[in-house]
C-alpha cells in the first residue's frame, strides 16, 4: 500500500477535537488531497523536485505512547545560552514536562489546547486555514491530519518579552515516522512577537514531516520567524507557511538550512494592507545529497508595500538548491518596491543550482527587480588571506561566511547569530568564531 | 506641446491604426482546407519533392498528432482550428517562379513599393539580397550571381531541395527535430517554403542577406522554413522582416528557423518583426508561434538580434545551443506590445561546450492592456567548465493596465560557472522627465528620448539597414511618443 492510499485508509481512525466545523475543513482538506495527491514532477513548482524516494517509505503515522525524554537530553537541540519560552513535541505530542510556557503572561499553549478552550474560539475560527491555498495537495494533507502544534497568540499592544522556541522531536525508534504539526501564529495590533522553530529527529529512521504555520500580523505588529533546518539526513522536511498582513506590520521569515536530506520551503506572503515590509531571507550550506527548495510567493495586493528576498547558497558534493520565487504585483498595487535576490557558490562538479526569479507585473509605478548570481570564491581575495597566514580551509570559510553576512548579520536574536555562526563553522570543517 | 501627458500618449497608442495594413488581390493557387496526411502528399507533391522529404513531412505529421499545443506561456488566446487553414498558396495560378521582375504581378510589386521595400530600390541598393516572399513561394530572387561567384547559395528551400538535396538533407531538422514541440512538428509537416543559405568555408558574406515574409491570402497559415548553414570559419549577417495585411480572423505563422555555426564560423541574424497586431480591441491580429535555434559548433558565434512590435500573439524563443568549445551565443531583444497583444519571447542559452559564453539582452515595453513576458533559460552543463552568461532583462511600463513578467529558469551544474542575472521593472521616472524638461525638452520628445535609451543596446546590435526601419517600427507603435 502506498503512502497517499495509507493516508486516505486511516484518516477514519482518527478522532476529530474541537468542532463540527474543523470537522468539515479536515474533511474537505482530505478529499482535496484525495484528488491532487503528492505532487510530482510534472508540476512546475515541483520540475527539480521528486518526492517519489520519500513517500515511498512506511511511515508509522500514530506513534504510540510519549517517549520519556529528560530535559538534558535535548538541551543540546535548544539555542545556547538563549534565555527564551519554548514548547516542545515529541512525536507530535506536546510534552508538558519539558515545555517552558510563558504562564499566563502570554497566550501561547499548544494549538490542540486552544480548540478546547472556548476563550479562543472566535480567534480561531477567524484564523485557522483561512490563508492556506486551497488547493495546494500538501498543506492540505496536513490540514487533514495535524493535531498539535504550537498556538501563538499575542494581543494588542503586547510585546512577547523573550523569544519562543519551537522544537519538533521524532523519536522514530523502530520504524520511519510522519509528522504533520499546524502551527497557528497571531500576532495582534501594534505586538511583537519572535519565534524560532526547529525540526529534530533522534534516531536515524527516515522522517517525514509535513508542517503548516499560518502567521497573521495585524496593523503595526512586528514577527520575526527563524527556521533552523539542520536535522539527520535522514529526514525530510516541508514547511508550508503562510502569511497574511495588515497595514503597517513587518514580517520577516529566516530560514538556516544546513542538514536533512530535503528540506522544502514554502512560503507565501500576502500583503492586504499598506505600508507593509515582508522579508524572506536564508542561508543554505549543503553537502553530501541534500537538497534545499526555497518556493516563495511575496503577493502585493495593495499599494505602497516592500519586499525583500535574500538567499544565499553553497553547495558541495552532489547537493542541489532551488531557488524558485515569485512576486506578484496587482493592479492597484502602485508605489510597491519589490526585491528578490539569490547568489550560489557551487562548491563541487556534481552540485547543482536551479533559480527561477520571477516578476509577474500589473502597476506600472512600481520599482521591481530580481537578481541571480552564480560563481566561485574570489581566488584573489582567497591568495590575499593566504599570503597573511590563514589556512586554505580557514580562509575558504571565512569568504564564505562574508559571502552570507547579508543574511547572518540581520539575524535580531544575538544568541542566535552566535550559534548559526558555530553550525556554520561547523558545517565548513573549520574550528573558528567568525567575529572575535 | 509642453502639456502633452503621459494620458495623451496612452490615448494616442490606442486609437492608432495599423499603418501598413491591406490587402493586394492577386490570384492564388490555393488548396483547400483541412489537414491529412493528402493534404502533405499533395503539397509535397506540388513542390516535387523527393520521397525522402515526403516521408518526413509524413512523419512529422504522425508525430503532431500525437502532440498538443503546450499552455505553459503566458498567453491567452483561441487555438487556430487547424483544419481550417488552408496549407498552400502561391501567388499566381500554378507559377512556381518568376525569371525577371517583369513577370511578377504588378500589383504584388505595388505593395511592395508602399512597404516600403520596393524591388527596384532595393536592386539599386547593391549590398542587401532580397528573396522575397509572398504567402509561400518564393516571387523574386536578387542579386544569386554576386553570390555564386564566391560560392555563396542563398535560394528559397524548395529551390534548395531540388538543387542541393544532400546538403538540406544533412541538415534540416537537426538543430529542431520534428519532436521538439507542437508547432515545430506542425511545420515540419507541412512547411510551404522559406530560405536557404549556405556560406562555404572561409567565406565572409560581402552582403547582408535579406528576406522579407508576407502573409497576404486570406485564412492562409505561413509556415515558413529557414535553413542557414555558415561552413567552417565563413560569416553571415542574415536579416528578416516582416509586415502583414490587416485582417479580422487570426492568422497562424508557425515557422522554423535554423541555423548551423560550424567550426570558427559566425552567423547574425537580424528580425524585425511587425505583423498585423489587431485593431485596439484585441480583435483580429497575427499570431506568431515560432521556433527559432542555432547550433554552435567550436569557436563559433551566433546572435540574435530581434524587434518585435507586432503579432497579436508571439511565442518566440530565438535559441542558442553552445556545442562547441569556446563558442558564444548573443540575445538582443525588444518587444514592445500595445492595445490586447501578448508577447511571451525569450531565449534558451544551452551550454555545453568548455568557455562558453552567452549574453542575454531583453528590453520589454508594454502599453495599453497588453502583456510582455520575458521566458527564458540559460543552462550550464556538467562539462561546461568556465562558462560565462551575463542576463539582463528590463521591462518598461506604459499605463497601468498593462503587465509586464519575468520567467527566468537558471539551472547550473557545473561549479566553474558564472553567472550574473538581473531583471528590473518600472515605469518613466517623473524625475526623468522633469529633468528633461528643465533644460526645454518638452514631454512628448522627452519620452522619446527616454524609450530610446532604453532600448538602445538592442538598437544599436541591428545592422544599419535596419537600424533605420527598427526605429520607424517604433515610432510606429509608440506613435507620439518616439521622435
Amino acid at each position: 500500500m502506498d503512502l497517499k492510499d495509507k493516508l486516505i485508509s486511516s484518516y477514519s481512525s482518527l478522532e476529530n477535537q474541537g468542532d463540527k466545523e474543523l470537522l468539515t475543513i479536515r474533511n474537505e482538506a482530505l478529499k482535496i488531497f484525495e484528488t491532487k495527491g503528492f505532487p510530482t514532477k510534472k508540476e512546475e513548482t515541483w520540475r527539480y523536485t521528486s518526492l517519489r524516494p520519500v513517500i515511498k517509505e512506511d511511515y508509522n503515522l500514530f506513534p504510540k505512547t510519549e517517549q520519556n525524554l529528560s530535559f538534558e537530553e535535548i538541551e543540546k537541540y535548544l539555542v545556547d545560552d538563549l534565555d527564551a519560552y519554548r514548547m516542545i513535541f515529541v512525536d507530535g505530542v506536546f510534552s508538558e514536562k519539558l515545555s517552558q510556557l510563558t504562564e499566563d503572561k502570554f497566550e501561547v499553549s499548544a494549538l490542540s489546547a486552544a480548540f478546547q478552550n472556548e476563550k479562543y474560539e472566535e480567534i480561531i475560527k477567524k484564523h485557522f486555514n483561512k490563508i492556506r491555498p486551497q488547493d495546494d495537495s500538501l498543506s492540505a494533507l496536513n490540514t487533514a491530519f495535524s493535531r498539535e502544534g504550537a498556538f501563538i497568540y499575542i494581543k494588542r499592544g503586547q510585546a512577547l518579552d523573550k523569544p519562543v522556541q519551537l522544537l519538533y522531536l521524532s523519536t522514530a525508534n523502530e520504524s520511519a515516522m510522519m509528522l504533520q504539526p499546524r502551527n497557528l501564529v497571531v500576532i495582534g495590533e501594534n505586538a511583537q512577537a519572535k519565534i524560532i522553530e526547529r525540526h529534530q529527529s533522534l534516531n536515524e529512521n527516515p522522517v517525514f514531516t509535513n508542517s503548516v504555520t499560518e502567521i497573521f500580523a495585524d496593523k503595526y505588529a512586528v514577527v520575526d520567524y527563524y527556521k533552523i533546518q539542520k536535522d539527520k539526513e535522514n529526514s525530510t522536511l516541508i514547511d508550508n507557511t503562510y502569511v497574511d498582513q495588515a497595514d503597517n506590520s513587518n514580517v520577516s521569515i529566516q530560514t538556516f538550512s544546513l542538514g536533512g536530506k530535503l528540506i522544502r520551503n514554502h512560503w507565501k506572503a500576502a500583503q492586504n494592507g499598506e505600508r507593509i515590509d515582508t522579508t524572506f531571507k536564508g542561508v543554505t550550506l549543503l553537502n553530501g545529497k541534500q537538497q534545499v527548495d526555497h518556493v516563495t510567493l511575496v503577493h502585493h495586493a495593495q499599494p505602497n508595500n516592500e519586499s525583500h528576498q535574500d538567499f544565499k547558497g553553497m553547495f558541495d558534493d552532489k547537493s542541489k538548491g532551488v531557488f524558485d520565487g515569485y512576486i506578484l504585483v496587482d493592479k492597484i498595487a502602485q508605489k510597491t518596491n519589490g526585491y528578490q535576490k539569490s547568489d550560489n557558490i557551487l562548491l563541487s562538479d556534481r552540485a547543482i543550482a536551479h533559480a527561477k526569479p520571477q516578476l509577474e507585473i500589473y502597476a506600472d509605478d512600481v520599482l521591481c527587480s530580481h537578481g541571480c548570481t552564480v560563481g566561485q570564491v574570489d581566488k584573489d581575495a582567497l591568495r590575499y588571506l593566504r599570503t597573511r597566514g590563514i589556512p586554505q580551509k580557514e580562509a575558504y570559510a571565512l569568504m564564505m561566511y562574508a559571502f552570507c553576512s547579508s543574511v547572518l548579520t540581520s539575524v535580531t536574536i544575538p544568541e542566535l547569530q552566535k550559534n548559526a555562526d558555530a553550525w556554520i563553522a561547523a558545517k565548513l570543517g573549520v574550528d573558528m568564531g567568525f567575529h572575535d | 506641446m509642453a502639456k502633452y501627458t503621459e494620458n495623451e500618449l496612452k490615448k494616442e497608442l490606442e486609437t492608432q491604426e495599423y499603418k501598413y495594413g491591406f490587402y493586394t488581390d492577386i490570384e492564388s493557387d490555393t488548396i483547400p482546407p483541412g489537414l491529412n496526411e493528402d493534404t502533405i502528399r499533395l503539397i509535397s507533391k506540388k513542390k516535387n519533392e523527393p520521397e525522402w522529404l515526403t516521408e518526413w513531412r509524413l512523419d512529422a505529421f504522425r508525430i503532431w498528432q500525437e502532440m498538443e499545443m503546450p499552455d505553459w506561456a503566458k498567453l491567452d488566446f483561441k487555438e487556430p482550428d487547424y483544419q481550417a487553414i488552408s496549407y498552400y498558396s502561391a501567388p499566381g495560378k500554378g507559377g512556381p517562379k518568376y525569371k525577371s521582375l517583369d513577370e511578377v504581378d504588378p500589383e504584388l510589386l505595388n505593395t511592395f513599393e508602399r512597404l516600403g521595400i520596393s524591388l527596384e530600390e532595393q536592386k539599386r541598393l547593391a549590398g542587401v539580397a532580397m528573396d522575397v516572399v509572398m504567402d509561400s513561394t518564393s516571387v523574386a530572387t536578387t542579386f544569386q550571381d554576386t553570390l555564386a561567384e564566391k560560392g555563396i547559395i542563398f535560394c528559397p528551400i524548395s529551390e534548395a531541395v531540388q538543387k542541393y538535396p544532400e546538403l538540406v538533407r544533412k541538415y534540416i531538422g537537426t538543430v529542431v527535430p520534428k519532436t521538439d514541440n507542437f508547432q515545430a512538428a506542425l511545420n515540419s509537416a507541412v512547411f510551404s517554403d522559406g530560405s536557404f543559405c549556405y556560406i562555404p568555408k572561409g567565406v565572409k558574406c560581402p552582403m547582408e542577406l535579406s528576406t522579407y515574409f508576407r502573409i497576404n491570402q486570406a485564412g492562409t497559415g505561413q509556415f515558413e522554413r529557414t535553413l542557414v548553414i555558415a561552413d567552417k570559419d565563413s560569416y553571415v549577417s542574415y536579416l528578416e522582416g516582416c509586415t502583414a495585411p490587416m485582417r479580422d480572423e487570426n492568422q497562424l505563422h508557425a515557422a522554423v528557423v535554423e541555423l548551423i555555426a560550424l567550426e570558427g564560423a559566425e552567423i547574425k541574424y537580424s528580425t524585425i518583426q511587425n505583423w498585423y497586431p489587431g485593431d485596439k480591441d484585441g480583435k483580429g491580429g497575427v499570431y506568431n508561434l515560432v521556433t527559432k535555434r542555432g547550433l554552435c559548433e567550436k569557436n563559433a558565434k551566433i546572435s540574435w538580434t530581434q524587434v518585435e512590435t507586432g503579432s497579436a500573439v508571439t511565442w518566440k524563443y530565438p535559441s542558442c545551443i553552445l556545442k562547441g568549445d569556446n563558442s558564444v551565443g548573443e540575445f538582443y531583444s525588444i518587444a514592445v506590445t500595445n492595445n490586447h497583444q501578448q508577447a511571451d519571447t525569450g531565449t534558451k542559452m544551452e551550454h555545453l561546450g568548455k568557455n562558453t559564453k552567452s549574453t542575454i539582452i531583453s528590453k520589454g515595453i508594454s502599453a495599453g492592456y497588453s502583456h510582455n513576458t520575458y521566458r527564458g533559460l540559460v543552462s550550464i552543463g556538467r562539462n561546461a567548465e568556465n562558462a560565462r552568461n551575463f542576463t539582463e532583462c528590463d521591462s518598461l511600463l506604459l499605463g497601468d493596465k498593462c503587465g509586464a513578467h519575468t520567467f527566468p529558469y537558471i539551472d547550473i551544474k557545473n561549479k566553474t560557472a558564472q553567472l550574473e542575472h538581473e531583471a528590473t521593472t518600472s515605469k518613466i521616472g517623473e524625475d526623468q522627465i522633469f529633468y528633461c524638461n528643465q533644460r526645454g525638452i518638452d514631454i512628448e520628445k522627452a519620452i522619446a528620448l527616454i524609450v530610446n535609451g532604453f532600448g538602445k543596446e538592442v538598437l544599436n546590435k541591428l545592422p544599419m539597414e535596419f537600424a533605420i526601419e527598427a526605429q520607424k517600427l517604433l515610432e510606429i507603435t509608440l506613435e507620439g511618443s518616439v521622435g
